[in-house]
């Protein structure tokens, strides 16, 4: 059981929950950049939580399915179509062998996901099947798809289809171009100067289009630093401090100017000061968003943090009850 | 019965259909910003008024460090960019006017 890929959209990827426990080596989680879109669409085909998805950006691939087949699209808005007719997202479709599933023009957003019933199977490389194009690794041999791919799928369990068919609207994310993103402070917030900080946490940022798995870069006022004097080893600019491990979600701002998100894909360490890091219930709301949207930091403290994880996390179990 | 297949009659106060007023436009498929020229220093793919083919590349867009180009889908004349050289597009956002 397979897709055949005639076209294989800007880029898409097999993706996962992500590869967990090596990112003190310096190998980045990856994963699906919106992962609670991506688990609506396995739990409508009947997968569990882990199976691979194909993450598609932007533009969407054109594929074949080689035999009969269970799939569900989730993620930004976007017309779907299998043989020419237009069928719906957040809904399960089946496929015939044969049956050709391509996509419109994306609505909103940046990223849509693609479930198959039995998971995309490609090798799971140090317990993921995600691809991590940087390192060559995951996904169909380390990369985004190209045309003539042939895009394994595995055999999903025999208990059956779930009862659930679609997600309810309410439960399916919302694509905003206005959206406030949770961060707490630090690492090096206190680098910043009180104008600096004012600025970073009071300020409309826009997301430019210089966006993708590793990093989203956003314009607006720029902030002030501190002086100092640099320490050994920290370079020149204020923005530089001696390298360290960036935290998943991590906001630099390399020069003082263009603050950027760290992501999924992003590096594990370097020598840009952290001034805030996105809340981890607040990754999937920053993937979603498209550039030009208008963004606004809201600090918040580790408490709220944690609730806001746990809010998240509740979602997600009663989509899987 | 219904009409025979593979044949329609048209009236003239019919308002053309969707699929033929989408046909006049070039639309980016794609969020990013917009090239005239395939580098610096190089003459631009097409100008206003230059006559245009089915296939033919008429600018790139870039997002994610890629550049994609876009294609008109059919012959004609570019009349008109309704986008500048390395302004931002969205999706759907109409690149160029033809006739």
């Amino acid at each position: 059981m397979a897709f055949d890929v005639l076209e294989p959209g800007l880029s898409t990827t097999a993706q996962d929950q992500g590869r967990i426990g090596y990112y003190k080596f310096g190998l980045p989680q990856g994963g699906s950049m919106d992962q609670y879109s991506a688990t609506l669409a396995n739990r409508l085909v009947g997968n569990t939580v882990s199976d691979a998805v194909l993450e598609c950006t932007y533009i969407g691939p054109k594929l074949v399915s080689t035999t009969n087949a269970v799939i569900a699209v989730t993620g930004a808005p976007v017309d779907v179509f299998v043989n020419g007719q237009l069928v719906p997202e957040y809904e399960r479709i089946e496929l015939l062998a044969g049956d050709e599933l391509k996509f419109g023009v994306i609505k909103g957003g940046t990223k849509y996901f693609i479930a198959v019933h039995g998971g995309i199977d490609v090798p799971e490389v140090l317990g993921s099947r995600s691809t991590y194009p940087i390192g060559a690794i995951g996904g169909v041999d380390g990369r985004a798809l190209v045309a003539g791919d042939v895009v394994p799928v595995g055999v999903g369990s025999d208990n059956g289809l779930p009862v659930v068919t679609s997600i309810a609207v309410d439960d399916r994310p919302v694509f905003s171009k206005e959206v406030k993103v949770r961060v707490m402070l630090g690492l090096y917030d206190h680098n910043l100067s009180a104008k600096g900080l004012d600025s970073l946490l009071n300020s409309e940022w826009t997301l430019t289009p210089v966006a993708d798995r590793m990093g989203l870069r956003y314009s607006g006022p720029g902030v002030e630093w501190k002086d100092r004097e640099q320490p050994f080893g920290a370079g020149q600019d204020p923005s530089n401090i001696v390298d360290a491990g960036y935290a998943v979600g991590s906001i630099q701002i390399p020069g003082g100017t263009q603050p950027i998100i760290l992501h999924r894909d992003a590096v594990s360490g370097g020598g840009y000061a952290m001034v805030a890091t996105v809340i981890s219930a607040d990754m999937d709301l920053v993937a979603r968003c498209a550039p030009g949207t208008k963004t606004r930091f809201v600090a918040v403290n580790m408490e709220e943090a944690l609730a806001a994880r746990q809010e998240n996390n509740a979602r997600a179990a009663r989509i899987w009850s | 019965m219904g009409a025979p297949s593979g044949f329609r009659v048209r009236f003239h106060s019919q308002p053309l259909d969707e699929s033929e007023l989408m046909s006049r436009q070039i639309i980016s498929p794609l969020p990013g910003i917009f090239y005239r020229k395939p580098g610096p220093g190089k003459d631009p793919y097409i100008n206003e008024g230059d006559t245009v083919s089915a296939g033919q590349t008429i600018g790139l867009v870039e997002i994610m460090k890629q550049f994609s180009e876009v294609r008109a889908e059919f012959d004609g004349v570019l009349e008109k960019f309704e986008v500048d050289d390395f302004g931002v597009v969205n999706p759907g956002d109409v690149i160029a006017l033809t006739s």
